[in-house]
C-alpha cells in the first residue's frame, strides 16, 4: 500500500510486516476492528514513524517521516482496498516469472519473511531471497505499472488467484502432523482469498477459489487420525468435518454461481461440493463429478487435474478406461515423478486385479511421497495387497 | 548437475532402521530415485561408533577410533543424484524417509575428475 505511492516495495514492507504481526497478535484478543484495512494501514504508518525515529541518519529519517506523513487522511477511509489490489496485480504481472509471484505476494501483501516462504515452498532460502530481490528490482527498474489495463484484467485476476492457490497447496503438503511449525500457508492463502473476494465482489472465480479452500479446510480435521495417519476422503469420519466451514464454502460457491461466469476455481469448488454431498447423503453422483473434471481440464490442464479426471472417469466407465487415460497423460517425464499419478495408477490396477503391477505402483508412489503418513498409507495398501495374493 | 544428499540422523532415526515399515519406505525411495534415472550412488552407514579416523600430526599418521566429529546427529548415509538444478535436488531430498528424524544437507558435487 505504501509502495504504491513510492513505487518501491522494499521500503514499505518492514512496516507492513510489523503491522500484520501486530494484527495477528491483537485481533484474537481484542476482536477484529471494524475496518481491518484502515487498521492495518494506520498501524503500518505508525510503525514507519517509530522506525524513522530510531534511524541514525537524518536523511533516512526525513524520507521515512515524509513517506509516513504524505498520506492523505482521506485515503484512510476509502481507497486502501484498491491500493492493495494494485499490489497484488503487480506481483502477478506477466513480466514477473510465474514461480516468484506467490512468494512475492506473500512477502509484499502479508509481510512474511523470505526464510519462512522458502521453507513452505521448499526452495533454498538464499535462492528465494535472490528471486524476490530480482523481482522487486525488476518492478522498479522496468517500471512495471501499478495500474492495470481493463482489457487484461481477467487474465491478471486469474494470475493472482493462481498464486494464492499455490500458497494454499504448499500448506497442504506440509500438514504432516509432525511439524506444527511448518503448518504451511493455508491460513495466509485463505486470508488473501477473502481479501480479493472483498476487493472484487463481481469476480466469480475469486469466490470459487475461496470456496475451494474453505471446503478443504473444513475437512482438514478428518484428514488424519489422532496419531496422524492419512485418511482418504472416502473413508473420512464426516462427523469431524467443520459444518460451519462447509456451510460458508457452500454459500460462497452459490454466490459465485449467481454471477454466471464459469471458471476452473468454481469447478474445483463444485467438485469438492459434490464429494462432500456424496459422503453426507450417501448418494454418489460419479457421473456429475466426471463431467466437472472434464470441464476443469479444459480450463486448466494441470497434471493434478488430469490424474483426478482419469480417476473420476474410471468410476463411470470402468478402471480400464481410467487407466488408458492415465497412461496417455503428457508430459510423461513430469507425470512419472508425480506421486498422485502412481497412487491413482495403483488404485486402478488393483481394481483390475493386476495385483503385481498395483504393488509396484504403490511402492513407486510411496517413494515419491514427501509425507511420512501418506507413505505409510501407501505401503500398507501394498502390504495388504501382497497378503491377499 | 550432481548433488550430494547427506543425511545426518538422530539416535531416534538410527533406531528406526530396525523397523520393517521404515525399511520398506527406504526401498521405495531408492527405487523411485533409480527409476526416475537420477540415482548415481548411495549407501546407509552404521553407527558412527564403527568409524575409524586418520589424520596427520607433526608428520605422524594418527589412527583413532570413532568419527571425526562427535555430534548429536551423525552422518547416517548419503545419496548422490544427477538432476538439472537445486530445486529438483531439494525435491528429492524432501522425499527422503529419514527426514522427520534427520537433518538433510544438500550440496552440489564437483564434476568427476577425469
Amino acid at each position: 500500500m505504501l509502495a504504491v505511492r513510492t513505487g518501491d516495495l522494499a521500503g514499505a514492507e518492514d512496516a507492513l510486516a510489523d503491522a500484520f504481526m501486530a494484527a495477528v497478535e491483537c485481533w484474537p484478543r481484542d476482536g477484529v476492528p471494524h475496518n481491518p484495512d484502515a487498521w492495518l494501514w494506520t498501524a503500518a504508518r505508525r510503525r514507519l514513524v517509530d522506525a524513522a525515529r530510531r534511524r541514525k541518519t537524518s536523511a533516512e529519517k526525513g524520507a521515512l517521516l515524509e513517506l509516513a506523513e504524505s498520506v492523505d487522511p482521506e485515503l484512510e477511509r476509502t481507497t486502501f482496498p484498491d491500493e492493495r489490489l494494485r499490489l497484488l496485480f503487480v506481483c502477478a504481472h506477466p513480466a514477473i516469472e510465474a514461480t516468484v509471484r506467490t512468494p512475492l505476494m506473500l512477502q509484499v501483501v502479508l509481510g512474511l519473511d523470505a526464510a519462512r516462504i522458502a521453507a513452505c515452498l521448499r526452495v533454498a532460502p538464499k535462492t528465494m531471497g535472490q528471486r524476490l530481490w530480482r523481482a522487486k528490482s525488476k518492478i522498479r527498474v522496468a517500471r512495471i505499472p501499478f495500474d492495470v489495463d481493463t482489457a487484461e484484467l481477467p487474465e491478471r485476476v486469474f494470475a493472482v488467484l493462481e498464486a494464492i492457490y499455490a500458497a494454499y497447496g504448499s500448506g497442504w503438503e506440509d500438514l504432516t502432523g509432525d511439524a506444527a511449525a511448518s503448518r504451511g500457508l493455508t491460513e495466509e492463502a485463505i486470508w488473501l482469498a477473502r481479501l480479493i473476494v472483498a476487493l472484487l465482489p463481481e469476480d466469480a472465480e475469486a469466490k470459487g477459489l475461496l470456496a475451494t479452500m474453505l471446503y478443504a479446510k473444513a475437512r482438514e480435521p478428518a484428514r488424519r487420525t489422532a496419531d496422524g495417519v492419512y485418511v482418504p476422503l472416502s473413508a473420512q469420519d464426516t462427523s469431524r468435518w467443520d459444518r460451519a466451514g462447509l456451510a460458508e464454502a457452500e454459500a460462497t460457491l452459490a454466490r459465485a454461481a449467481e454471477l454466471g461466469q464459469m471458471g476452473p476455481f468454481q469447478l474445483e469448488a463444485a467438485i469438492q461440493s459434490a464429494h462432500v454431498h456424496a459422503r453426507l447423503t450417501h448418494r454418489d453422483d460419479a457421473h456429475a463429478i466426471a463431467v466437472l473434471y472434464e470441464g476443469l481440464i479444459r480450463f486448466a490442464p494441470t497434471l493434478g487435474a488430469k490424474v483426478a479426471h482419469a480417476v473420476a472417469l474410471s468410476r463411470v466407465h470402468g478402471a480400464e478406461r481410467g487407466l488408458a487415460l492415465l497412461e496417455a497423460i503428457e508430459p510423461a517425464d513430469a507425470r512419472d515423478t508425480y506421486q498422485p499419478y502412481w497412487s491413482a495408477r495403483a488404485h486402478l490396477l488393483e481394481q483390475l486385479a493386476r495385483s503385481g503391477d498395483a504393488c509396484d505402483a504403490y511402492e513407486r508412489a510411496s517413494g515419491l511421497s514427501e509425507d511420512p503418513h501418506i507413505r505409510r498409507f501407501l505401503l500398507d495398501k501394498k502390504r495388504a495387497l501382497e497378503a491377499s495374493r | 548437475m550432481r548433488y550430494a544428499i547427506l543425511i545426518y540422523e538422530s539416535e531416534e532415526a538410527m533406531e528406526a532402521r530396525k523397523d520393517p515399515q521404515f525399511q520398506a519406505a527406504y526401498a521405495a525411495y531408492v527405487r523411485a530415485l533409480s527409476e526416475a534415472g537420477v540415482w548415481l550412488a548411495g549407501a546407509g552407514l552404521p553407527s558412527a561408533s564403527t568409524a575409524t579416523t586418520l589424520r596427520m600430526k607433526d608428520g605422524m599418521r594418527l589412527v583413532q577410533d570413532g568419527p571425526y566429529a562427535d555430534t548429536k546427529e551423525e552422518l547416517g548415509g548419503f545419496v548422490l543424484i544427477e538432476v538439472p538444478d537445486l530445486d529438483r535436488a531439494l525435491e528429492w531430498a524432501a522425499r527422503c524417509p529419514s527426514l522427520p528424524m534427520a537433518v538433510i544437507e544438500v550440496r552440489p558435487a564437483l564434476p568427476p575428475v577425469v
